[in-house]
């Protein structure tokens, strides 16, 4: 299908002010959107109330209203502009939340405006829990399982059908009092006793828990002739009850068989559909149980959201750019992929390195903040590192956080070599394992550094094994390093920085300056290799000059 | 322990050992699929060839009994950049590297295999040699320039079954298909029964007469490794069964089919090994996402456009993708419409099959 000819004024909602959960990943993703359609000849409206955007640069769209994303002042601007469509999957959630509202107030039909990418009902569909929920059911998935109760022995029945551990959520509350979780009856009676008292209706969701599960999530594209691809697959390190904003994330997936994956996609491309979202792309959450591998269904976005954008550095496929494209009414199969030119973006990215998004945080401006991390997101941004191991990725991905730190280094010991630790350690330890904060990355590596067993951290963590052996890998190696600092091997050198040490990371290690150890590595023929992203792990010539570093040769 | 991988044309790779020890001979090929080692190993197809994956973590979710997709590994070689040491998944049986082992299957992990696809990707598919025992290079030199490669070498009877052998039977069954094993996935047996299909699985030095003899509902010519016109057989067998009964071939047993239609096949500089090509299907104008392993191709100037019409067609190189005949009920595509691995999109054409099984019933 061609692009359509029947609109040619596009308003587009921008994601509004950086706040924590919404940062610049909304002006990247509507930026590029703006571009790709000015350039495809259509007049773009903008309008966004952060002027510290790249997306209000004037060059970007042909109109841009500095003023508030409210419903009132979107309005005005389509009374003045009367454009033919509105884009609102670009913008985050306040855009689709701005877009509902003018839907309800009948804006949109009053002035003729369609909505391009997905539609109220999809919208509706994916935003409202219980609506999804009901289509999910409807299409066979699977959801964590949840009953409604009105007293205290409903629920007690509601618990003894789901078993433990629960959550607890009120409906209705005053003041918004959320959420809690119970692991055994008598913590859930006096919890579920509270939550219906607190409820202006007396009624509480029991829902099963799945914190601690396995957590994933695909990037996935439709376009109009219903072509469905998957553009990326990640594998979160933190299990379920992080937020994936506050979660180390990997891509792709590590630790399913393709069977299980297969599922997943089958899973996601139906219930992309089942939304309705006609074009573009949309983030689905999945839980594993990770001793079951029962699948359920966390949730959709209708839209391109946080995850978008990092799905588009990691495997080099512009998903923003190529949705605004498919709301025009192009199809996929329309579309070259800009990186190979020939082939087209009608397939799902290939990657041979690994991705590790890692989150930052700025607990020292908020003085009374806790560092503990749960189900809402504390992360102020995050940083991104492509590798040609996890290991790699993983150390590159903490350096450039700027927290000072070279790598996996330790945040407790300051003498690596000191056998002796004392038990106030070991609880410190246990207890950052136990309780997901900001710094547990560092306290699992000192919980291999203090040679706690693997099977004890992951019992404290219930990350996956998977990972967590790589970090023993990495803390391993530093053991090595440290055994062989006077004796130092070619290949042992070339190890770790394929486990991605830096230079720097290794002079404190080897008792060196860095320019030493850098001197002693070029002697030693280990080199930076620049490697290309290029989306179809080296299958076809690539034209887009996306490199990473890596040691590899 | 140490192992070495050197191509024909002097290339060498130095890596450690995760597998078995010994010394292995085949064409290298790269795969880009990031999930499904275990279906790549154990897929007959790679007979003949040494397979080395894009993606560069490899082992992470071990082997497990339900996933494999024959009887024993067939290819000659495994290569990887990094093996994990640990298989975590909640279905593993066993890790990766003692897999191998058991089944005396050579892997090597270390080396720089991006580096490995661009070289195969500029210089063609390669005939190699890996070996934990010789590190002399001249040595090796010579033995990877004079093993016997792929093509024109006969490689399905080294992977079919020695005999004839019922692979299910149920009682509400809707159709007998005979399966004609050149290297069959179990995964387009289980298909089969999916769909309500008894099936005999037949080896492929079987003639038409023998095929007819089961009387089936249809044939599936199954995919296989190597050069379809060094198998001729088969092609010999496929000829005999054109008008005769439904045919549904796959990846070689389109070859085949295609070569038994009066078509011809040539090699690929490349092939495609992977998970994520795209496929139109030409009269529909949909995009499936398909699983690919052939290194031969069908000609599509060599086809007899009067009997023949192009259904499929690869977006990525515009190769043949799928054909069918335009009086008779045979079809036939390329890739693998059973996965395993890679994606289910195209799952549908086994309900094609028994569409035109049924229609050919009727009659």
């Amino acid at each position: 299908m061609p692009k359509r000819t029947d609109i040619q004024k596009i308003l587009i909602i921008g994601s509004g002010p950086i706040v924590i959960g919404q940062a610049c990943e909304f002006d990247y993703s509507g930026t590029q959107a703006c571009k790709v359609l000015k350039q495809e000849g259509y007049k773009i409206i903008l309008v966004n109330s952060n002027p510290a955007t790249i997306m209000t640069d004037p060059e970007i769209a042909d109109k841009t209203y500095i003023e508030p994303i409210t419903v009132e002042m979107v309005e005005k601007i389509i009374a003045k502009e009367r454009p033919d469509a509105l884009l609102p999957t670009l913008g985050g959630q306040t855009a689709l939340n701005t877009t509902i509202g003018l839907e309800q107030k009948g804006v949109l039909k009053k002035y003729k405006v369609e909505t391009i990418g997905a539609d109220i009902q999809a919208i509706k569909k994916g935003e409202d829990r219980q609506l999804f929920k009901l289509a999910m059911k409807k299409i066979g998935l699977d959801l964590p399982k949840s009953d409604r109760a009105y007293n205290l022995e409903e629920a007690i029945a509601v618990s003894e059908k789901i078993g433990f551990p629960l959550i607890i959520r009120p409906s209705f509350t005053m003041g918004g009092a959320g959420g809690s979780i119970a692991y055994n009856i008598e913590e859930f009676k006096v919890l579920a006793k509270r939550g219906l008292e607190s409820s202006i209706i007396s009624e509480i969701l029991v829902e099963e828990s799945v914190i601690g599960w396995k957590e994933f999530e695909l990037e996935v594209m439709r376009d109009l002739k219903d072509n469905v691809v998957v553009i990326c697959t990640i594998e979160n390190f933190d299990p379920m009850g992080v937020h994936t904003g506050d979660s180390i994330t990997v891509a792709p997936i590590q630790t399913l068989t393709n069977r299980e994956y297969q599922l997943m996609r089958n899973a996601a491309i139906a219930c992309i559909r089942e939304i309705g979202v006609q074009t573009g792309g949309s983030n689905i959450q999945f839980a594993v149980h990770p001793e079951t591998g029962r699948m359920v269904i966390i949730e959709m976005n209708p839209r391109v959201s946080r995850s978008s954008a990092l799905s588009s550095k990691a495997t080099g496929f512009p998903i923003a750019k190529i949705a605004a494209k498919l709301a025009v009414g192009y199809s996929l199969d329309e579309i070259p992929n800009d990186i190979t030119r020939l082939t087209p973006a009608c397939f799902e990215p290939a990657i041979d390195y690994c991705v590790v998004k890692i989150p930052r945080f700025t607990f020292e401006k908020f003085a009374l903040a806790e560092n503990t991390l749960g189900i809402s997101m504390k992360s102020v941004g995050e940083a991104m590192a492509i590798g040609r191991t996890f290991k790699e990725a993983l150390q590159k991905g903490l350096r450039a956080l700027e927290i000072k730190k070279s790598g996996l280094e330790s945040i407790l010991f300051k003498d690596l070599e000191e056998g002796k630790i004392e038990n106030e350690i070991l609880d410190k330890i246990y207890r950052k394992l136990r309780q997901p904060n900001a710094e547990r990355i560092f306290y699992i590596g000192d919980a291999f550094r203090a040679k706690l067993d693997i099977g004890l951290i992951q019992d404290l963590t219930k990350i996956d094994r998977w990972f967590l052996h790589n970090i023993q890998e990495i803390i391993d190696c530093e053991r090595e390093l440290l055994k062989h600092k006077h004796n130092l091997s070619g290949e042992l050198l070339k190890k770790a920085k394929e486990y991605g040490f830096s230079d720097k990371q290794l002079a404190k290690l080897l008792s060196l300056s860095e320019t030493e150890v850098y001197n002693l590595r070029i002697s030693m023929n280990i080199v930076v290799d620049f490697k290309l992203v290029d989306t179809c792990a080296a299958e076809f010539k690539a034209h887009t000059p996306y490199f990473y570093s890596t040691y590899d040769q | 322990m140490q192992a070495f991988l050197v191509l024909e044309d002097g290339k060498i790779f130095k890596g450690r050992s995760f597998g078995a020890s010994g010394e292995a001979l085949g064409e290298v090929v790269f795969n880009t699929s990031m999930t499904g080692y275990q279906e790549i190993i154990t897929d007959p197809s790679y007979k003949g060839q040494i397979v080395m994956m894009t993606y560069p973590l490899i082992g992470n979710y071990g082997v497990n009994k339900e996933d494999a997709e024959s009887r024993r590994p067939f290819l000659e070689g495994f290569v990887v950049k990094e093996y994990s040491k640990i298989a975590s998944n909640w279905r593993k049986d066993q890790e990766l590297g003692e897999y191998l082992k058991e089944n005396n299957i050579l892997g090597i992990e270390g080396i720089d295999t991006r580096r490995l696809a661009l070289h195969i990707r500029e210089q063609g598919s390669m005939k190699a040699v890996l070996s934990t025992l010789d590190f002399d290079e001249n040595s090796l030199l010579e033995k990877a320039k004079t093993s016997r490669g792929l093509t024109g070498l006969d490689l399905v009877k080294e992977v079919t079954i020695p005999r004839k052998y019922v692979y299910t039977q149920i009682k509400d069954a809707k159709f007998k298909v005979v399966v004609l094993d050149c290297g069959v996935k179990y995964n387009i047996l289980r298909e089969l029964l999916r769909y309500k299909c008894n099936v005999t699985v037949l080896p492929a030095q079987a003639t038409s007469q023998e095929i007819l003899a089961v009387h089936p509902d249809g044939v599936l010519l199954s995919n296989g490794p190597g050069d379809p016109s060094a198998v001729e057989y088969v092609v010999k067998a496929v000829s005999g069964l054109i008008g005769r009964v439904p045919i549904f071939g796959i990846c070689l047993g389109h070859q085949m089919l295609g070569l038994a239609l009066g078509g011809a096949t040539y090699k690929l500089k490349v092939g495609h090994h992977g998970a994520n090509h795209p496929v139109k299907d030409l009269k529909t104008g949909k995009v499936y996402i398909t699983s690919q392993n052939h290194g031969f191709c069908v000609d599509i100037d060599s086809l007899p456009k009067k009997d023949i019409q192009l259904t499929h067609v690869n977006l990525n190189d515009g190769t043949l993708e799928g054909m069918r005949h335009k009086k008779l009920p045979i079809f036939s595509v390329q890739f693998h419409p059973e996965s395993a691995p890679g994606p289910q999109d195209a799952e549908y054409l086994f309900a094609e099959f028994t569409r035109l099984m049924r229609k050919s019933k009727k009659r």
